[in-house]
């Protein structure tokens, strides 16, 4: 298991070559690579940056679920935080694994997951200003919405359906 | 209490943290709405966050105690698009 966050150049052909084992029958390489545009606009660079400590906690959780879950041998995930330029690797996930069809789903659900779950965020800098880029909403019961957490509930306890929670969600 | 902000939060408070003297018992939700209150930005960035307490993931009814870092993450991108 290799879980890193690294402020350097991510070395992904030597992480997938240290990964493999005689008992591998398929290694699922996923490279993460900064995109030129982002809806049309010229990107020029994106700078990324976590809650460290916990993102590299989050990292390693999602590891061991990922080998029980999945049934594969080993992982490597490995993210780059700081500036990045168009082209360069900002996260590699490798799995390795008797056969392909779990190293596929494993590497699939390990970068979905993270999206969603591991506290990094980016910051897209185009030629014309700079934004933080939309995150996706967190998962159920991750999330702390005020105005909806306490009040989603009527009198009997039932859930309210979407449509009739007080005050609405946005 | 040390109160970490990242991402667009940082940009909206305009620092990194704040020491914060809260009152005993305040809850997760209660501090997140104290920040929809006080500080800047709209409605939605607060309420689209969650709140990691001491490094865990925590839930609105969590009550924070003296000594807790606790930082407010607004929703996460790593990795790509």
């Amino acid at each position: 298991m290799r879980v890193e966050i690294v402020d350097g150049v991510i070395p992904a052909a030597e992480i997938v070559g240290e990964l493999k084992a005689g008992s591998d029958g398929a290694v699922c390489v996923f490279d993460g690579i900064v995109r030129d545009n982002t809806r049309g606009r010229k990107t020029l660079h994106l700078d990324y940056e976590a809650y460290r400590e916990m993102a590299l906690e989050q990292m390693r959780a999602l590891v061991a679920e990922a080998v029980v879950k999945f049934g594969v041998r080993d992982v490597a995930l490995v993210h780059r935080l700081g500036r990045l330029v168009v082209g360069e690797t900002s996260v590699l996930v490798v799995v390795a694994s008797a056969h392909r069809g779990a190293a596929f789903e494993a590497c699939r659900w390990l970068i979905d997951t993270l999206k969603r779950t591991v506290p990094i965020w980016k910051k897209e800098q185009f030629v014309d200003g700079a934004i933080w880029a939309d995150g996706e909403p967190f998962p159920e019961g991750m999330g702390v919405a005020p105005a909806s957490g306490a009040v989603r509930q009527s009198a009997d306890g039932e859930p309210f359906p979407d449509e009739i929670v007080p005050g609405g969600r946005s | 209490m040390r109160v970490l902000y990242f991402g667009i939060l940082k940009d909206i408070v305009g620092r990194r943290f704040s020491e914060m003297d809260l009152p005993e018992g305040l809850s997760v939700a209660e501090l997140v709405e104290r920040h929809e209150r006080e500080k800047e930005g709209s409605a939605k960035v607060w309420s689209s966050i969650a709140v990691a307490v001491n490094q865990q993931y925590a839930k609105p009814e969590d009550v924070l105690h003296d000594g807790d870092e606790v930082a407010l993450l607004p929703p996460v991108s790593g990795g790509l698009r």
